[in-house]
């Protein structure tokens, strides 16, 4: 029995930290952004009052949101294709061909994926600079005239967004689809391979059905992830006002002292994010097949 | 073995062009981070021809400049301690917490490892405005009763900040190793007279160690290069800083005044550590994430 007292108050004292630090910075900020958006906050004072869902009445007809919720949606289709499309095709090479130098490439595209997005935003204004940024320089010695295409106002700033994001994310997909890829028995490619399949039936039938559990996840993850990562493209890359997305408008309402207006969109981003990857998850659902 | 059958014209073929693919997103790669390397020893004058010359001279004046005069020397040390105080907090914090909650069964156990487990659905951009109000607040009430404010602006709070909000990531990651380890372990070591906690730190955390690099190397790539609540609670526009934010503050003032060395100088500034860090040990990162699956 005195063991078991000890047992507990062992248990008590290694959980209690993390329980509380979890509670104060991730609990209750989250209960709190259901609770606010039901409120109208002063700027300056911290006294609240109910509206009750009036914030998200104004919201529904606030063109802006709309517009940054289209543009979220368009970010999420596009991004997520381009990136998954080319991490498993090059996941796919990198893993069945013999290419010298394999681990080189590996290690180069993983390093967009350790870079600060701030950093990932001025490497990309120096790209996208009118003037004399290196894609202008590159399209006018292709074409032989000036260009001076702007490409981080409108309507390019979404591609020239989309662009940066998928560089930074191909690198990470593709090494994790690399790992679960190389697990894949070699003998199942050798039979198909008898059998008069060539390459790329043989990247459909075997390696994407194989690996498939894995693409799923990642997918549902890669969604939701999205969300954040273009907030954090477009709060660093993009002029202010340039290009808006979900969560930066959540972000500018905060900044204009709208703190309940703001947690309003937040719940409505959330519970978007939540849905939508529930979404997936049960559209890509496939019987898990054994290898 | 298959690759010794006769090599056909158009095998050859789609070899080189898997190799050109592949060499062409490389380049866009290493040439855009190998130019701002370059670019942070160019004179300012060399920013307005032709983007491809090669620096002129080795105009190192130009880390000096963002070193003292756009107090990116300050902001790093403030990045250094930060991360360093997040880290060193996470892990005291996750490591016991993780042992527990995988290896022990105890009333609540599993309710806990259920709200870690929804915590990394949770993602910290949703709750960085609850976050700042809630220390606003807590420094108006501070305030009033000692006279300064002690929330925000402050790099330990910050540093807390980061350690709480990794920690589902964290914890989910440990106790996916920990629940792996056979139970004989603890029993030899309590056989032997150990209490609970020496047989925590001295049998299992050792054993740990892999996880525990891998833990390190993931946050302390999150927290260095972390920028939105780091902006949010260090708001006062002349007070401490992080690296990120000072370097988006240094960015966006391009706009008015052209100092392109020093924001390229900015920029390296920025991703060094985390480059050199990766050249060490990107052979561990690479393997490391496939424990995880997930990125928030």
């Amino acid at each position: 029995m005195k063991k078991h007292k000890g047992r507990n108050r062992f248990i008590a004292l290694c959980v209690a930290p993390a329980v509380i630090l979890f509670t104060i910075f991730m609990v209750i900020p989250t209960l709190n952004v259901f609770r606010m958006s039901l409120f109208e906050r002063g700027a300056y004072s911290s006294t609240e009052k109910f509206v009750g869902l009036n914030n998200f009445k104004i919201l529904f007809q606030d063109a802006k949101f709309i517009t940054a919720m289209q543009n979220t949606i368009l970010l999420i289709v596009v991004v997520t294709i381009v990136t998954f499309a080319f991490a498993l095709v090059f996941a796919g090479i990198l893993t069945r061909e013999k290419i010298k130098g394999q681990n080189f490439f590996r290690v180069i595209f993983y390093i967009p994926n350790i870079l600060s997005v701030v950093v990932i935003a001025g490497i990309f204004s120096a790209i996208y600079k009118p003037e004399n940024g290196m894609l202008n320089s590159v399209l006018s010695m292709l074409s032989g005239e000036t260009v001076t295409i702007l490409w981080k106002d409108q309507p390019l700033v979404v591609i020239s967004v989309i662009i940066a994001m998928v560089w930074q994310a191909i690198g990470y997909y593709m090494v994790m689809y690399m790992a679960s890829m190389s697990s894949v028995p070699q003998a199942l490619y050798e039979s198909a391979g008898l059998d008069g399949a060539g390459r790329i039936s043989q990247f459909f039938q075997i390696t994407i059905p194989l690996i498939w559990t894995n693409i799923r996840t990642t997918l549902t993850f890669f969604i939701i992830s999205t969300i954040n990562m273009a907030f954090l493209f477009v709060k660093a890359m993009v002029a202010r006002g340039m290009l808006e997305v979900g969560l930066s408008f959540m972000y500018n309402q905060k900044d204009a002292g709208l703190y309940g207006y703001s947690m309003a969109a937040g719940v409505v981003i959330f519970l978007f994010s939540f849905l939508l990857s529930a979404m997936v998850n049960k559209v890509t659902y496939r019987e898990p097949l054994e290898f | 073995m298959k690759e010794k059958k006769m090599h056909s014209g158009s095998d050859r073929l789609l070899k080189v062009f898997i190799y050109v693919v592949l060499i062409a997103l490389a380049i866009t790669i290493i040439v855009p981070v190998a130019w701002v390397f370059l670019a942070s020893i160019k004179q300012n004058s060399e920013f307005y021809g032709n983007p491809w010359t090669l620096p002129a001279t080795l105009y190192w004046q130009n880390f000096v400049d963002a070193w003292n005069s756009a107090k990116m020397g300050e902001y790093m040390l403030n990045s250094a301690l930060v991360t360093a105080m997040a880290l060193a907090l996470l892990l005291i914090v996750a490591l016991p917490a993780s042992y527990c909650l995988s290896r022990f069964k105890f009333r609540g156990s599993k309710f806990f490892n259920m709200a870690f487990m929804a915590g990394l659905f949770i993602n910290v951009n949703y709750i960085v405005v609850p976050i700042f109000l809630m220390l606003k607040d807590g420094d108006v009430f501070i305030k009033n009763i000692f006279g300064h404010t002690f929330l925000l602006n402050n790099l330990f709070v910050l540093a807390v900040v980061y350690a709480a909000t990794a920690l589902p990531f964290t914890i989910y990651l440990l106790s996916g190793y920990f629940a792996t380890l056979p139970h004989d372990f603890e029993e030899a070591a309590y056989i032997d007279g150990a209490g609970y906690g020496t047989a925590m730190i001295k049998i299992i955390f050792p054993m740990a160690q892999p996880s525990i690099i891998t833990i390190i190397l993931f946050n302390f790539l999150s927290f260095w290069n972390e920028y939105i609540i780091s902006m949010t609670l260090m708001s006062s526009g002349t007070g401490t800083k992080t690296l990120p934010v000072g370097l988006l503050n240094l960015m966006q003032a391009q706009q008015s005044k052209a100092e392109f060395g020093i924001m390229y100088a900015g920029l390296v500034l920025v991703m060094l550590p985390t480059l050199i860090l990766y050249i060490c040990v990107q052979k561990k990162l690479t393997q490391g994430m496939t424990v995880g699956g997930l990125k928030g």
